[in-house]
C-alpha cells in the first residue's frame, strides 16, 4: 500500500500533466504543440520501426542517435583527460593559478558557439569541428573544479606521504586524486551536460547527421511531431547520462563520508 | 603580501597568453585567415567599438540578458522556496523537474523560432528557461539540506513555520541560492548569445558574429565579439561574486561557495 502511495505521489503530477497536455492539445489542435500520443507514435516511427533482427532499430538510430552519443562522449573524454591532467598539475602549484586564473575564468566566459566559425574555418564541417566544440566547452567545468580538489587536500595527509617519500607518482595517484575526487566528479558531471548541448549546437550549424541535424531538418520541413520526438529524446539523453555518471560516482565514492550535497557550487 | 602580488601574476599570465598567441601566428604555426593575431583582433575590436551600430549590437544583449535573469530570479526563487519548504509538494514535483531539467535550451530553439519566431522574445524566452534550473535546484535542495538541530532549537524557542522559515532558512539557503543566480548568470548570456548566433537575431552580439563569419569569413571580427562576450561574462560574474562576499560573507558557507 505504501508503495503504491509512493509510487502515486512521485508520479502523478506528471501523469496529470501529460494528461493536460494531451487533452488540451486535441481540443485546441495547434500544429505547433501535437499532442504527446502524436509525439510518441512518432518516435516509434522514427527508431523502432526497423527490422527484427537488428532489434527493431531504424537506420536512423545507427545514422544518427548513434553517432551524436559517440560525438558527446569522445569530446568529453577527451575534455575530463585534459581537464583532471592539467587541473591536477595546476593545484599542485601553489602560485601557477596566481599567474593562469585570471586567463581561464575569462576564457571560460566566452560563450563557446560564438567560437564555432573559428572552429568551422580551421576545421571545416564534421567531426573535428563538432569536437573542439564540444571539448572548449566541457573543458573548463572539469579543469576548474579538478584545481579546487587537488587545493583542497588535508595537508597533513600530503606531509605524512612525503615524510614517508611516497614517490611524487604514488603521492598523486594514492592520495590527491582520491581526496579530490568528489570535486571532480562535481565537474565532469557539470562538463557533460554541457558535452551534451555543445553536440546539439555543433550539429545545428555543422553537421550532415546526427541528433541536432535531424531537429533542424523536421523544423524546416515544418514537421512538427518528429521535431519533439527529438526534443525528447535530447531529455531523455541528458537525464540518462547524467543518472549514469551519478551511478558510477556513488559506487566509486561510497567510502567518503559526508557525501550527499546535491547543491550546485 | 601574496595578496597584493597576485593582480601583477594575473597580469604577466595574461600578457604571456597574448604573447605566445601573436608569435605563434606570427611563426606561420597557425593560418592568420583562420585564427589572426590578438593585434589584428584587437584592432578590429577598437573598430567595432567606433562604430554606434556594434554599441547598439552589445545594449541588446545585455539587455535580453538582463531582462532574462530578472524573470528567472522572480520565478525560481519564490518557487524554489515553495517546493523547499513544503516536503509533498517537493516530492510531488520532482519527476516534472527532473524531466524537465535535462532538456537543453538549445533544444527548443527551432521550437522558438516556431512559435514566437527570431526577435528579442525568443532569447529571452530561452535564456530564462534555462537559468530557472540552477536556483531552482540549489534553493530546494539547500532547503532540504538544513541541519534539523537549527530547525528543532527554533522550534523549541517557539517560532512558527512561518517565522523559521524567515529566519533560519532562509539564511542558510541564500548562499546557495546566491550561487545558483550566479551560475545562471553565466548559463544565461551564453544563451542569449548562442541564441542570436543561431536563429539570426536582428541585433546582438550573436548577430555581429554571424554577420561576420557567414559571406567574407572575417575572422577578426568574429573573435572581437566573441571577445567582447567574454568580457561581458567575466565581469558579470566577478562582480556577482564581489557582491556574494559582500552580502553573504558572515555566512561560512557563504564564503565557501560564492
Amino acid at each position: 500500500m505504501t508503495l503504491v502511495r509512493r509510487l502515486a505521489q512521485r508520479w502523478l503530477v506528471l501523469v496529470v500533466c501529460v494528461a493536460i497536455w494531451e487533452v488540451v492539445a486535441r481540443a485546441a489542435g495547434n500544429p505547433f504543440f501535437p499532442p504527446p500520443h502524436a509525439i510518441l507514435a512518432s518516435a516509434a516511427r522514427l527508431w523502432f520501426s526497423g527490422p527484427a533482427d537488428g532489434l527493431f532499430l531504424t537506420d536512423e538510430v545507427h545514422l544518427h542517435l548513434l553517432t551524436s552519443l559517440r560525438r558527446v562522449l569522445g569530446g568529453w573524454f577527451i575534455a575530463a583527460v585534459a581537464g583532471i591532467g592539467l587541473g591536477t598539475a595546476l593545484g599542485r602549484s601553489p602560485t601557477s593559478m596566481d599567474y593562469v586564473g585570471p586567463v581561464l575564468s575569462f576564457t571560460r566566459a566566452i560563450p563557446p558557439p560564438a567560437l564555432i566559425p573559428v572552429f568551422l574555418v580551421i576545421f571545416h564541417i564534421g567531426l573535428g569541428m563538432q569536437l573542439a566544440t564540444i571539448v572548449f566547452g566541457a573543458f573548463w567545468p572539469i579543469l576548474l573544479n579538478t584545481v579546487d580538489g587537488v587545493r583542497s587536500v588535508d595537508p597533513t595527509q600530503w606531509d605524512a606521504t612525503r615524510s614517508f617519500r611516497t614517490p611524487r607518482r604514488h603521492r598523486i595517484l594514492f592520495v590527491v586524486l582520491p581526496s579530490a575526487a568528489p570535486k571532480i566528479f562535481a565537474g565532469l558531471r557539470l562538463g557533460l551536460s554541457f558535452a551534451l548541448i555543445l553536440m546539439v549546437v555543433s550539429e545545428l550549424v555543422g553537421a550532415v547527421n546526427g541528433i541536432g541535424y535531424q531537429l533542424v531538418a523536421a523544423q524546416r520541413q515544418f514537421d512538427l511531431p518528429p521535431m519533439w520526438a527529438y526534443i525528447v529524446l535530447i531529455g531523455v539523453l541528458g537525464y540518462a547520462l547524467n543518472a549514469a555518471l551519478l551511478a558510477v560516482e556513488n559506487a566509486a565514492l561510497g567510502w567518503q563520508p559526508a557525501r550527499h550535497t546535491r547543491v550546485l557550487t | 603580501m601574496p595578496h597584493r602580488r597576485r593582480p601583477l601574476r594575473g597580469l604577466a599570465g595574461a600578457s604571456a597568453a597574448l604573447l605566445l598567441w601573436e608569435g605563434a601566428v606570427r611563426a606561420g604555426l597557425v593560418d592568420d585567415r583562420f585564427l589572426p593575431p590578438p593585434s589584428a583582433v584587437l584592432g578590429a575590436l577598437l573598430t567595432l567599438i567606433g562604430a554606434e551600430s556594434f554599441l547598439r549590437d552589445v545594449l541588446a544583449t545585455v539587455l535580453a540578458w538582463a531582462i532574462a535573469l530578472g524573470i528567472a530570479v522572480a520565478i525560481a526563487v519564490p518557487a524554489g522556496v515553495l517546493l523547499g519548504s513544503i516536503p509533498w509538494l517537493k516530492v510531488a514535483t520532482r519527476a516534472v523537474v527532473e524531466l524537465l531539467r535535462p532538456i537543453p535550451s538549445v533544444a527548443l530553439i527551432p521550437l522558438v523560432i516556431l512559435v514566437i519566431g527570431g526577435g528579442p522574445e525568443a532569447k529571452i524566452t530561452l535564456a530564462v528557461y534555462a537559468s530557472v534550473w540552477p536556483i531552482l535546484f540549489n534553493a530546494v535542495y539547500a532547503l532540504g539540506e538544513i541541519d534539523p538541530l537549527l530547525l528543532d532549537t527554533s522550534r523549541a524557542c517557539g517560532a512558527g513555520r512561518v517565522r523559521t522559515l524567515a529566519t533560519v532558512a532562509l539564511p542558510y539557503a541564500a548562499p546557495f541560492v546566491f550561487t545558483g543566480i550566479r551560475l545562471s548568470a553565466a548559463i544565461a548570456l551564453i544563451v542569449v548569445v548562442s541564441t542570436e548566433f543561431l536563429a539570426g537575431a536582428t541585433l546582438g552580439i550573436g548577430t555581429v558574429i554571424l554577420t561576420a563569419s557567414s559571406g567574407a569569413g572575417r575572422m577578426d571580427l568574429v573573435l572581437a565579439g566573441a571577445l567582447t562576450a567574454g568580457v561581458i561574462g567575466y565581469l558579470v560574474n566577478e562582480s556577482l561574486a564581489a557582491l556574494g562576499r559582500r552580502w553573504l560573507g558572515w555566512s561560512p558557507l557563504g564564503r565557501a561557495v560564492v
